[in-house]
Order: C-alpha cells, then structure tokens, then sequence
C-alpha cells in the first residue's frame, strides 16, 4: 500500500514536470510577447523589458532557470520554510503571482467545492431512487430531467438563469466582490455534473442490486435500508469516483464560462486573460496549479477505489 | 484409433449392457424410409441467423426515444441541407431592399418586416419572412442558425470522427502489446489526460494563425484558423479518453480462446486486431463515438462563446448564443433559437447514445 501511494506520487510528479515542460515551450513557440501592446512600445523598451525578465535567453535556460526559482529550498535550521514556491511576478501588472493566486483561488474554490458537493450528493440520491424505484413515478421524472439538463450547455442555463432570477424577478442579488451571492453560479456550475452523477449512479446501483450478493443479502433478512447503503451503494460508487475526481479539480480551478457570465474575478477568468495576453508566468503558474490538482486528484481517486471496494488490489 | 480391431473389421464397437445406443446390426434397409419434402422442412431451422449487428439494430428499432432522436436528427439534416436553398438569403447578407441597404431591419421580431419591406409588400412585391427575425446586423436570424447548426453539426461529426480514428488505433495497440509498450503508452495518455485543453487550443490557433494560409474563399479559410486548430486538438487531446476504453476492453478479449486459436494457425497481430478483437469491441466504439459527438458539439460553443471559435461572419451555434447575451432583455428569442437548437441536438444524439447501448452492449440485458 504505502510502496504504491509512493510509487503513484512519484510517477505524478514526473507527470506534472512533463506538463510544466510541454506548456512552457508551447507557450514561447508563439508568436507575440508580453510586451506587444496596442500602444507600440520602442524597440529599446521591449529589449530592455526582455533582458530584465530573461526573455532574451534560448528557451530552454529560460525553462531551467525557471523550475530552479520555483522550487526554492531555505535552510530549515536557520528557520526558513524547507521549500517555498515562488511563481515569479507577473508579468503584465508586476504583481506577485502567489498574491493574484491566493485572492482569485479562494473563490473559484468555494464554487467549485459546493457545486461538486451537491452535484455529489443529490446526484448519487437520485441515481439511487430511481434505480431502487425502477420504471415508477419517480424514476421516469429523474430520468426526464437528468437527460434534459446533460443537454444543457452551461453557458444556456447560466444566462437564462441570470436573466430570469437576477434582472426579471431580482430573487438573487447580481455577483459584486463585495457582497458576493453563490447560488445562481453554483446552481448553474452544479447542474451538468448532478445530471450526468444521476445517470451514473443509476446505472451502477441497478448493475449493484442484480449481484448475487444482495440477493444473498436479502436472503439473509438483512433489512433493505441495510442492504442499500452497506451492500449495494458501495458498490455502485465507483464508477462516480472516476468520474468526479477529475471533475472536482477541474471545478475548483474555476469555470471561465460560468466566471465571464457572472462577472466573477476567479481564477478561471485569469487564466484566459493571462493566455491572451502572453502573460508567460502567470499561465506557468495557473498551468502547474491546475496540473498538481489533477494528478493529486487523480491519485486520491485511486487510494478511494480501494476504501470503497476493499476487492481491489494495486499491483 | 488403428489398433482398435472393431474399427478395423466395419463392425460397429460392442454395446455395454446398459447404453441407449441403438444396435444398427438388428435393422435392415427395409426399416428406413427417406424423409419426405414436408419432413424435410421441418427440420429447416425456423428462423434466419442474425449476425450481432443485425441483432443489435433491431433491438434498437424497437426502442421508442431511440427511433424519436433519429428521427429528430434527420429532420435536422434535411433542414440544414434544404433551408438554404429555398430562403432567398445568405448568412452574411445585410438585408436590402430594391438594392437599398435596409437600415431598418435591425433586431426585428420573429415574421415581422421592417418599414421599408411593409412598403415593398404593399406595392404588390414578394418578402420571405424572416421566420427568427433579425439580428443586429440586419441578417436574417433563421438562416444564420442553419448555418451555425451546419457548423456544429460537421463540426461534431468531424471531431469525434478523428477522435475515433486515433483513439482506436492507439488503445488497440497499446491493449494488444501489453507489458513495457502499454506502461508507456498510457503514462503518455495520463499526461495528455492533464494538459489544460483550453491552453493547448488558443496557443494552437494562435500558433496556427501564422502558419496556415488557406486559398481565399475555400471552405477552411471561412472557418478561420480557430476551427482549424479545434480540430487538431481533438486530434491531440481528446482522443485519450477512447484509447483508455478500448484498451481495456482489448486486455480481456486478447484473453479469449478464439484469440489463441487464430495464434496457433498463424495469424498475425494485425490481423488478429482487425478481424478478432476491433469486431468484439464494435458495441463499445460505437456508442462511445454517438456519445462524442455531443462533447464536441459542446466544446465547439463553449470556445465560440468565449470567442475562440469561427470567424466572424461565419456563425456557429454557440457563437450565435454568444452575441445573443449583449442584448437579451430584449431580444430574448435570439438566446431561445440557437440555444434549443443545441439543446435538441445534444440530447438526441444523447438519447440515441443510450438506445445504442441498450441494444449493442451485450452485458446489458435491462
């Protein structure tokens, strides 16, 4: 177990190393730099802007200069952190990346956290109700809707909920950064992976309940609210893990659509402005952030298979 | 065999006290008549092989909401195809009167005409209705969403097409090899599985941009260098997902008996994928390939909408929803069109996708 963990965290940092790589000879093989402004600025500027940020260099010293700042190791004796990250400034407004990160972070997070967390949680609830409820009342409305919203674009609902709840009927206050209101943006974050978790679930709770072992189970006189959450919804989590653990770093790095609609300074939004304008490290930065969140989540997936589903072995 | 002295002499082995075997040696020639014609028939087996194919596709005829989405699709198609030739407009004509550019015509309702057509009309001329109304622009609105349906539609198509292709190839040969190759092969997918797709795609049309040079007019050059590198990304990207599926499927079909036999008489590994395991994961593509469609469909108006998708004058669905935003307390209807329009689409071929399952997968037997 703890040669696998040791073996997968490896391999992801390796992955994430890779990533960084790609990216950042991707990211200078285009053409146009930081400093291409709409106001031309001289030749003698843009050199000198390039030497002092080391853009004159070949790239690939450029690309080992730069992984060697981000990892800055400090001595642990004389009371500095072992390793510190140090992403650079950026280079469009001079700020420090960690500071845009670190204000930007916390609020894709929370919606991205609590759309997942509903979309988790009433997913796997209906997936289940309408398995346990085949071919009645209930089970045919879930199905209708959770097929419905898979159909939705994000973008759709969003505006349509903005325009409805927000301008027409004003339930909901407009999102300012000063009084934030979450629940249109996370109602309309939620709405696609709740639809698709339903489907999911349903699938696999209905595989879950043909097994031999509930029919055992219910031979057994195991009760039916016992047969469903120890035997059967365990079983039928699986393949929701696979699909979520991805998902949820994908979420919490921040929706741009959903962001651009709601005028919502997350970190979805500065990753798309930092692409358009060239802002090398700044899309270093948001890159290797959203990387490390993948492969961690991809990795956390993994150990999850086995806490839920102890017949499964890693090798 | 040989040294067996009854074989040898035609006689039939000794019969063991308790068998059922009759002893032929008691009957005569006289005891066995020919089967009649009627006899005959009945022995015919009653119905016709099916191959699973076939099988399949009836199964899928017999599903209500599958046959509903296909039809819905092909109403589509046959609207796309033969809208434009009977609406008098061009998705990117100003509307004019009598060769008069028709200020007017902005924004007008769904069948409504502008003052300058009202004139005309009341003069005796002919004005086909503007079925969605009018854009901003003075286009009309029913033909630029079949145009844009047209481009997401291909667009769709084409992606997963490429994705499919790939993806196939790819996952055959890394399921099939096995061992060192399948270790790589899928640490390389884990690691485009972790690229930021969005990234990937605006620094390739970017890139893109610079590049490629196609003839003025052709049908490349009017979907700009951002499709172009849409599909090259799916090209890139998307296709991990398929190669993940169809290698997992072709780790336990290399398993089968039937595998090991064609070994045993030769049968190379090409020809073993091709004609042994690819057949035997069919269900699998296919139904992964009906459910891509629809991803693609999704991306293509997820970029448009952010505005990396067609160029300008071209309209795609999620483009068309898009410009539809800045205008939507009045202008409702134009996010309505496009965007039912999307949704009709992804849900029939989602819809469609679930029948293809129901009736292919053969583990399923809801």
């Amino acid at each position: 177990m703890v040669k696998y963990v040791v073996k997968r965290l490896l391999l992801a940092i390796v992955t994430v190393l890779i990533i960084c790589a790609i990216t950042f000879f991707a990211m200078h093989a285009v053409p146009g730099g930081p400093f291409n402004r709409e106001k031309a600025l001289s030749e003698a500027t843009i050199n000198a802007l390039n030497a002092r940020y080391g853009l004159d260099r070949p790239v690939w010293q450029q690309f080992l200069s730069y992984m060697g700042n981000i990892l800055h190791f400090g001595n642990v004796f004389k009371g500095e952190k072992f390793l510190e990250l140090d992403f650079g400034v950026s280079l469009k407004n001079g700020r420090e990346i960690s500071d845009i990160i670190s204000e930007s972070f916390p609020i894709s997070a929370r919606l991205g956290v609590s759309a997942m967390a509903i979309a988790l949680v009433l997913g796997s609830v209906f997936g289940s109700t309408a398995a346990l409820m085949r071919n009645k009342l209930p089970d045919r409305l879930i199905v209708f809707f959770s097929t419905l919203f898979t159909a939705v674009p994000s973008f759709v609902l969003a505006t349509l909920l903005l325009l409805v709840f927000c301008n027409k009927l004003g339930w909901f206050p407009a999102w300012t950064p000063k009084n934030p209101n979450y629940v249109l943006p996370v109602i309309s974050l939620a709405a696609y992976p709740m639809a698709y978790i339903t489907r999911l679930s349903k699938t696999s709770m209905l595989d879950a309940l043909s097994q031999d072992y509930i029919r055992t189970a219910r031979a057994k006189g195991v009760s039916k609210f016992k047969m469903i959450f120890k035997h059967a919804l365990r079983n039928s989590l699986i393949p929701v893990i696979t699909y979520a653990g991805p998902q949820i770093a994908y979420i919490i790095t921040g929706s741009m659509v959903i962001e651009t609609i709601f005028t919502i300074g997350g970190l979805g939004s500065k990753f798309v402005s930092a692409i358009t304008n060239r802002d090398y490290t700044m899309i270093m930065a948001t890159t290797i952030f959203l990387a490390t969140l993948m492969v961690v989540a991809t990795v956390i997936c993994d150990l999850l298979y086995k806490a839920v589903d102890p017949r499964i072995q890693y090798d | 065999m040989e040294n067996n002295p009854n074989m040898a002499s035609g006689k039939l082995p000794k019969k063991k006290p308790l068998s059922m075997q009759l002893d032929l040696s008691k009957f005569g020639s006289a005891d066995f008549i020919p089967a009649t014609e009627e006899e005959k028939r009945q022995q015919d087996v009653m119905s016709k092989s099916t191959t699973f194919f076939k099988d399949g596709m009836r199964k899928l005829f017999k599903n209500p909401l599958a046959v509903a989405s296909i039809g819905i699709l092909l109403l589509i198609i046959l609207v796309i195809i033969i809208a434009p030739m009977i609406v008098p407009y061009s998705y990117d004509e100003i509307l004019s009167v009598n060769g008069r550019r028709d200020k007017g015509a902005q924004n007008l309702a769904p069948f409504a005409y502008s003052v300058l057509e009202q004139e005309y009309i009341a003069k005796g001329g002919t004005r086909f209705p503007h079925i969605f109304g009018t854009d901003e622009l003075s286009r009309d609105y029913f033909v630029r969403v079949i145009y844009g349906t047209r481009i997401s539609l291909s667009i769709g198509l084409f992606a997963s097409l490429i994705v499919l292709i790939i993806g196939m190839i790819y996952g055959s040969i890394s399921g099939y090899i096995g061992g060192k190759v399948d270790l790589i092969m899928m640490r390389i997918v884990d690691i485009i599985y972790s690229l930021p797709d969005m990234l990937m795609i605006i620094l390739l049309s970017v890139v893109l941009n610079d590049i490629l040079q196609f003839p003025a007019g052709s049908l490349l050059s009017k979907l700009g260098t951002n499709m172009v590198s849409l599909f090259i990304v799916f090209g890139l990207l998307y296709w991990v997902g398929l190669a993940r599926l169809i290698r997992g499927q072709i780790l336990s079909i290399k398993e089968n008996e039937y595998v090991l036999a064609a070994k045993t008489i030769g049968a190379g590994p090409s020809r073993i994928i091709r004609k042994h395991i690819l057949p035997n994961c069919l269900s699998v593509i296919i139904i992964s390939t009906a459910l891509q469609i629809p991803s693609a469909i999704f991306t293509e108006s997820f970029l448009s909408f952010v505005g990396i998708g067609v160029k300008a004058p071209m309209p795609s669905l999620g483009s068309l929803a898009n410009a539809a935003r800045s205008g939507l307390e009045s202008y409702p209807y134009k996010l309505i069109f496009p965007a039912a329009m999307i949704c009709l689409i992804v849900l029939s071929l989602n819809l469609l996708g679930d029948g293809l399952r129901d009736a292919f997968d053969p583990k399923l037997k809801r």
